[in-house]
């Protein structure tokens, strides 16, 4: 450790991200040496451990670690949204137990042996698919990230809300999602000239229903049977779901039901009256699919208190609808000055993407924040630079830097800067 | 252009001539016949496409949507629990935009699709075509869209001009 260059290369304490890659050997050893020969047993060393179980859970002192702020509309059990606890987890991909949900008419409890994907509209042979049919097909799998477009909508509000990282952009999470592509299944249905659209509806009690480009769907769509390795979890969609990649949540029916293709949008309630964005002229964007480019410090982040000053590891998750993330720069001096944070070794398309910088806190109040850069060059925006030209309360697409304030005492709100 | 479209425009481009199944696909489609394929159909398109025969009108409508949707969204459609239907018109632009059916929907054949699919809330699937229809002409009554005794039915609704029409662009492109 003695050879690192601790010098800050942004204001007020950010390190060299490089110290990521020179740290690690040397310090292991010390700690080797510190037990070795030690006689000392602690009580669960003194008897066999718990048997194997068939179900694994996470640890009982990891209790706390949940889905935030679970929500539903008056009068309603299943209409409203939980959300990942970002602040809790590290790594890339998020535990499916974990993962953010929004119904709109709660969970379904589906019989997958009676459940049907039904192909029709503008093709040669209108079609229908068992779920056993489906797993008999190729299997693509994607890695990739999945965020409701009101994901973090809260922080449109004139005052900043304090609350948990996981509770203002917790509607966003990761997986490798495994599917049949919906194009191999369009194909042997035959796409009639003059389509443009489908039109995916869902198995819920609301019979969620979205209009998706045909272009789209020929590039990267899957019908997902898979999340993490094992079957959707009912939450997400089980037996199978639409899979859109870097697209709005809304968009990745679950429950999938039907696919009508046809030459133009169904206008349905959701895509219309809902997922839409108006400006502060009365006018309304239709169909804005990808998610845009954006980052969150998960730790430190509110709710967080530091402990002594002195050096600090600062992470968090960045993506975009659009691509792999090419650059996280990190700034503790409230945007004064920024310095390149480390990426993790998986930086994958349409993913979560872990940054980590090196922040040498000196104990004073401090203002950290992150800005992501992707492969196509879109910069993620400042929140003013968001909300420029919105209409009041139109809080979709959200993507704005995130700013958490750390006080003299260490405790860490969330502030605008 | 993607390798996956350039392949699949070479399947579109072979479906004319009968062979369309991609290398990688099994082939284990079942087709349907139209009998199967009517009961899973719930689209409606903004031209009318997909509605079903029936017809109503606001003052049936008014019974219904008292029976069955006042609970969660008050009288006349003014809001109680759940989602405001009627009102705002003109408010888009304003300090405190307010989207109802009236003042920010912009097809009416929106409205008959989402009832049909998705209400009431508690046993969506429960109301005929017939009260659809009439519970769709309530609510573009309270909005001051149609009149009272206007008959709302599948010829007649893609033809009613929702007010905001005209304020909806695109972001997406069509390729």
């Amino acid at each position: 450790m003695a050879e690192l260059d601790q010098t800050p290369v942004a204001g007020n304490g950010l390190l060299d991200r490089r110290i990521f890659l020179k740290a690690g050997v040397a310090g292991g050893a010390a700690l080797l040496t510190a037990q070795a020969g030690g006689v000392e047993r602690e009580a669960w060393m003194k008897m066999p451990g718990a048997p194997m179980s068939d179900n694994g859970v996470p640890s009982a002192h990891e209790a706390h670690v949940k889905r935030l702020a679970v929500s539903s509309q008056p009068g309603t059990t299943g209409t409203g949204v939980s959300r990942t606890p970002l602040e809790f987890l590290d790594g890339l991909i998020t535990p499916s137990r974990l993962h953010f949900e929004r119904h709109h008419s709660g969970i379904p409890d589906i019989n997958p042996d009676e459940h049907r994907l039904v192909i029709h509209g503008m093709v040669e042979r209108p079609l229908s698919f068992s779920l056993e049919a489906l797993a008999r097909y190729p299997i693509k799998s994607r890695i990739q990230f999945l965020e409701c477009s009101g994901n973090s909508g809260g922080l449109i509000a004139p005052e900043p809300i304090q609350q948990s990282c996981g509770v203002l952009h917790g509607l966003v999470a990761a997986s490798e999602w495994g599917g049949v592509p919906l194009s191999v299944l369009l194909d042997e249905a035959g796409v009639k000239p003059g389509a443009k659209w489908i039109i995916a509806d869902g198995a819920d009690a609301a019979m969620m229903s979205r209009s998706v480009p045909l272009a789209k769907v020929m590039d990267d769509a899957i019908v997902a049977l898979y999340q993490n390795g094992e079957r959707l979890r009912p939450g997400n969609g089980y037996p199978m779901r639409l899979f859109l990649p870097g697209w709005e949540g809304n968009a990745c029916v679950k429950w999938l039901r039907t696919i009508k293709v046809m030459n133009q949008p169904a206008m349905t309630k959701d895509e219309t009256s809902k997922y839409s964005d108006l400006n502060e002229e009365g006018i309304a964007r239709l169909f804005t699919f990808p998610m845009g480019v954006k980052s969150i410090i998960t730790n430190p982040s509110h709710g967080f208190t530091m402990g002594p000053a002195g050096p600090y590891q600062v992470s968090g998750i960045a993506w975009s609808g659009s691509g792999r993330i090419r650059r996280v720069e990190v700034s503790a001096d409230g945007g004064g000055s920024w310095a390149d944070a480390a990426l993790d070794e998986h930086v994958l398309s349409r993913c979560l993407t872990r940054f980590r910088s090196a922040w040498r806190w000196d104990g004073g109040p401090a203002v950290i924040m992150s800005r992501a850069t992707d492969d196509a060059g879109n910069v993620q925006p400042t929140r003013r630079a968001v909300l420029e030209g919105r209409a009041n309360g139109a809080f979709y697409h959200y993507n704005g830097i995130q700013a958490w304030a750390v006080s003299a005492v260490g405790e860490v709100t969330n502030v605008y800067a | 252009m993607s390798t996956r479209n350039a392949l699949w425009l070479v399947c579109v481009g072979a479906i004319g001539t009968g062979a369309a199944l991609a290398d990688d696909s099994p082939g284990l489609g079942q087709e349907l016949t139209a009998r199967e394929l009517a009961a899973v159909d719930f689209t409606i398109m903004p031209d009318g496409d997909g509605l079903p025969a029936g017809a109503g009108d606001a003052v049936t409508g008014r019974d219904i949507y008292n029976q069955n949707c006042l609970a969660c969204h008050g009288e006349n459609g003014t809001g109680g629990v759940n989602d405001v239907l009627s009102g705002g018109h003109g408010s888009l632009a304003g300090p405190k935009p307010l989207k109802t059916v009236g003042s920010y929907w912009p097809y009416a054949t929106t409205i008959f699709d989402y009832l049909r699919r998705a209400m009431p809330f508690q046993m969506p699937g429960s109301l005929s075509n017939d009260d659809i229809y009439a519970v769709t002409a309530y609510l573009l009554f309270v909005n001051d869209i149609i009149a009272e005794d206007a008959e709302i039915n599948a010829e007649s609704l893609p033809l009613v001009k929702m007010p905001n029409r005209d304020n909806f662009v695109w972001g997406y492109t069509p390729e």
